[in-house]
């Protein structure tokens, strides 16, 4: 049986039929448009879907079923933290009060949600041992632009203008080179080292007075932490460059590791990932940016501010001149930052040492029980993931991590992350969570040790994997030959409908 | 651990396994010297009583008043189904979908979304959501800067000015040129992008522009001339983006028949909370000449092994994590799921609720209008508009104030959204929508009345 449903939909266009829906908005007066000039209004009507209610819903029901989900079952996937969505935060951001107010509301009408804000500030600088937080990005690759921007401007701020080029080690996610680009820098890639952390001494090596800051995820992307970050942050220091923490693991190291105490002067949090907030089928995040002092007068604006008498107000246009500018309009993705600050606030001090504790135990108890059958390329202790290679398996029986991953979806499972970072041949990235119980990390962790097996007696099950999903592996190469991007009413039903 | 699985020997027969004593033995590799002490932060806070918090903070904000207040971000009704679907589990507590056989539902829905959007903007290509419709109308400019390899883009000052800003922010990181393209400051035109002065910054051939930017309707609530912006640009080589407000686009014509290259926006009008200032939408369209430069997932239509029709995210090579610094964005994590409400809303409210909705907008528009003009503060402009305008009104800024201290937020004074604009110092911008009561229209003009009069009654 499919571990997600099984009855593929017709889109909404199949479905649409002329004369259905209706009933939520009243009639406008028939005049109502008379006083625009024709030449602006929209000659030919927009041809979107008609369809009842009853049929809207049954639409986007069964489409749902069709989701793996953190809900129905165990998402491993490494680098997103798919931790359980705490389901009082979600009844917390649909508040009225939260979601009904308008964000260009004079602060005087704002002041539980300004408030709510400026507290969170101060808790992420707490946890991550930086001065001062911005909340306005809207994702991690946000809080990366953002930070590499505060990094020029701080540059550019001291007349250091030669200074261009970002170094980034090649384990990294792809958004850090991507965003060294978008802020005007050139990537320099650094080689990793044996142990899948970062190369101390290439790192030392390229270091220079073109250096404006060095990006460094920290646990590393294989899911260990840097024990030499502190020499790296003086050198990087000592060569006139900051240091970016890219804060994607960060899950692992609450209350044991604080960035900004550490010496990193900027990091990003991602709030989907340590904090809960739910993903969304690929969002909303939200990548709030800690800094230190040298940082803090770039800030994006605008900030939130408290007031000698205890009121909240946010900063007026132009009233911090130092400042980056906006990366955004309006103040940021306040309703999933309103469950990242219940999520907080639930677990405390004492609760958020906890999650890592969790984490990392968990990650490692499922190393050690899968490091008999999997390569684990990397065996000190690990943090909150850790990475297991099929490369043995592929090379004795031609079965790939793919393959193995595609099985595990038979077997009940969201793959973990593949073949991510690529300096690990044939890897899975695997990253539990603190909210799986001891049962269900066995059972995965049986399933895994079963493809193995199958890989040796019965290749090509695996091989053709997955059987039971709706459907099988995709034709993705003629999908971006040939992109079919949006549905064309007028060509017809391009592909029988499944029904 | 409010949401911890363990059982009371869990973590025990977990460290027996590794081999270890105590789970601290697993950050050992962290510096002594670097290691962090107790966090300064409260105790756990049982359900019962955070609940009770966050009801008060919530309390706190006021979202009683008779709101007029629009500037990019808009009250309307969203039918109830829409949260319905998005507090499934399924939807929300799912991620990107790397794996397409187990993802077919967010798969689809972001087909359909680009699909929906693609009708109403009459574009061809529309990406899987951008962040908001700042970073939207940031993202195509740039987008502009690459396909022209010109550096230089212009932006009417008629475009939102927060958006103006994040593409500001940007261009500064990318080393990109944004100028800024005048209003009109009197005359019928007034308050709309002034073409001359735009036919001047086309002409100089020393800084040639990759991409001309302008909103329909603009952050005054008046209809541009968009399809002579657009020629303007075409004919100096550049490309045209026009910032949309997807509702309008069930009435006014769309950029795709005006001549837009690309069309950006903000999505939150359909069927998103206002929730001051996001989650939001980010919306990206394009022509299919520019689908190689568009920032963000793509979701195609293919099919699997059997023949069965399926959906995948496509044209990858364009994306971070396979092109690394060569990338069209850094663009990861997007707003999937508000895309979806977007959908949902659509196709509940379908293309007649739709028009109705802008529609009614209008009409409430014209009723404000009256109502204002009638209370001593006219009009400012002369220029068509849907359904938000400035009127003018002396002191604004004060006169917004005792409103506000009346239960009414009288939308936004101009001379706050636009301060460098001397034409806009005694203006109140306003915003009517189909929630928008004739009682709420007579409360705001009774009590401007009154205002304008001397603050007495």
């Amino acid at each position: 049986m499919s571990v997600v449903g099984e009855r593929l939909q017709p889109t909404i266009f199949e479905l649409s039929r002329p004369g259905r829906g209706g009933g939520k908005i009243p009639h406008p007066p028939k005049d109502a448009l008379d006083r625009i000039p024709a030449g602006a209004l929209r000659a030919n009507p927009a041809a979107l879907p008609e369809l009842s209610e009853p049929e809207v819903t049954r639409h986007y029901v069964n489409l749902s079923q069709l989701n793996y989900n953190v809900d129905t079952g165990f998402y491993p996937l490494g680098s997103c933290t798919m931790k359980y969505n705490p389901k009082l935060n979600e009844w917390a951001a649909r508040l009225p009060g939260f979601a009904g107010l308008h964000p260009m509301a004079p602060d005087a009408v704002a002041q539980g949600t300004l408030q709510l804000l400026w507290e969170l500030e101060g808790m992420l600088a707490e946890i991550s041992g930086m001065e001062a937080v911005t909340l306005q990005p809207a994702a991690g690759a946000h809080g990366e632009l953002t930070g590499l921007l505060m990094i020029r401007a701080y540059h550019r701020s001291r007349g250091d203008l030669a200074r261009n080029e970002v170094l980034v080690p090649d384990s990294s996610h792809g958004t850090n080179p991507a965003t060294a680009t978008m802020a005007g820098f050139k990537t320099i890639t650094i080689p990793s080292a044996p142990d899948g952390g970062v190369d101390i001494a290439a790192f030392t090596a390229a270091l220079g007075p073109r250096t404006a800051g060095i990006m460094i995820t920290n646990p590393s992307t294989v899911g260990l932490f840097e024990a030499r970050i502190g020499e790296l942050l003086a050198a990087t220091h000592a060569a006139g460059a900051l240091a970016y923490m890219d804060g994607a693991n960060l899950n692992a190291i609450l209350g044991r590791f604080r960035p900004g105490a550490a010496g990193f002067d900027v990091m990003h949090f991602n709030t989907h990932k340590t904090f809960s907030t739910p993903h969304g089928g690929g969002g909303p995040g939200s990548g709030p940016v800690g800094v230190g002092s040298r940082l803090a007068p770039f800030l994006p604006a605008p900030r939130v501010v408290r007031e000698a008498d205890g009121t909240f107000r946010l900063e007026r246009t132009g009233e911090r001149p130092s400042s980056i500018g906006r990366v955004r309009s309006f103040f940021g993705s306040t309703g999933v930052l309103v469950r990242a600050y219940a999520y907080i606030l639930a677990h405390g001090a004492s609760g958020l040492r906890e999650v890592s504790d969790d984490a990392v135990l968990a990650a490692n108890y499922m190393k050690t029980r899968l490091a008999g059958t999997y390569q684990v390329p990397f065996e000190r202790a690990c943090k909150h993931e850790f990475v297991a290679s099929a490369a043995d398996i592929k090379h004795r029986t031609g079965v790939r991590t793919l393959d193995i991953a595609k099985r595990l979806i038979d077997k009940g499972y969201h793959p973990p992350t593949i073949y991510f970072p690529l300096i690990v041949e044939e890897g899975m990235l695997i990253e539990p969570t603190e909210t799986e119980s001891l049962e269900t990390m066995d059972a995965f962790i049986e399933a895994l040790i079963e493809i193995a097996h199958e890989a040796e007696t019965d290749p090509d099950l695996v091989k053709s994997a997955p059987h039971d999903a709706p459907v099988k592996r995709l034709d993705e190469a003629t999908a971006a030959r040939q992109p079919n991007l949006r549905w064309r009413a007028m060509a017809g039903a391009q592909m029988p409908c499944p029904d | 651990m409010p949401y911890g699985p363990h059982a009371a020997d869990d973590r025990a027969r977990m460290l027996e396994t590794i081999g270890i004593d105590s789970v601290d033995r697993l950050f050992d590799d962290i510096p002594e010297a670097l290691r962090a002490g107790p966090l300064a932060l409260d105790e756990p806070e049982p359900e019962l009583l955070l609940a009770g918090r966050l009801q008060g903070l919530a309390g706190r904000n006021r979202v009683d008043l008779a709101s007029f207040l629009g500037a990019g971000a808009y009250r309307h009704w969203t039918p109830a189904v829409v949260d319905q679907m998005l507090l499934r589990g399924e939807w929300y507590t799912a991620y990107t979908p790397y794996q397409p056989e187990v993802s077919q539902g967010t798969l689809q829905s972001i087909y359909e979304y680009q699909s929906l959007l693609a009708e109403l903007t009459r574009l061809d290509v529309v990406s899987a959501s951008h962040y908001d419709g700042g970073a939207a109308t940031a993202e195509a400019a740039l987008m502009t800067c690459r396909a022209t390899r010109r550096e230089r883009i212009l932006v009417s000052r008629g475009v939102h000015p927060h958006y103006r800003q994040t593409l500001e922010t940007y261009a500064e990181g990318a080393g990109l040129i944004a100028d800024e393209i005048p209003l009109v400051a009197e005359g019928p035109l007034a308050g709309t992008t002034d073409l001359a002065a735009l036919a001047a910054m086309l002409a100089d051939p020393e800084r040639p522009v990759a991409g001309v930017v302008a909103a329909q309707p603009n952050i005054l609530g008046l209809l541009e001339a968009m399809p002579e912006i657009g020629s303007q640009a075409h004919a100096a080589g550049a490309l045209f983006v026009a910032v949309i407000e997807p509702v309008s686009l069930a009435v006014l014509a769309p950029p795709g028949e005006y001549g837009a290259d690309i069309a950006c926006g903000e999505g939150q009008p359909l069927g998103i909370p206002l929730g001051y200032g996001g989650p939001y939408l980010g919306i990206v369209a394009c022509s299919d000449a520019l689908v190689r430069q568009i920032p963000g997932r793509l979701v195609g239509m293919t099919q699997d092994l059997d023949g069965k029709r399926a959906f995948v995210m496509t044209m990858r090579a364009r994306e971070q994590d396979i092109r690394r610094e060569k990338a069209a964005s850094n663009i990861c994590t997007n707003q999937a799921l508000l895309a979806l409400a977007a959908s949902i809303y659509v196709s509940t409210i379908g293309p007649h609720g739709l028009r109705d909705v802008a529609a009614t907008g209008a009409s409430r528009a014209s009723e404000l209008e009256a109502a204002l003009a009638g209370a001593g503060a006219p009009r400012l402009h002369a220029g068509a508009y849907l359904n938000e305008l400035v009127v003018r009104v002396p002191d604004a800024r004060a006169v917004h104030a005792r409103l506000l201290a009346r239960g009414v937020l009288a939308g936004i004074p101009t001379a706050d959204l636009l301060p460098d604009e001397p034409a806009l110092a005694d203006g109140l911008l306003v915003c009517a929508t189909e929630v928008t009561t004739t009682d709420e229209i007579e409360r705001f003009a009774g009590a401007l009345r009154a205002e304008l009069a001397g603050g007495a009654a």
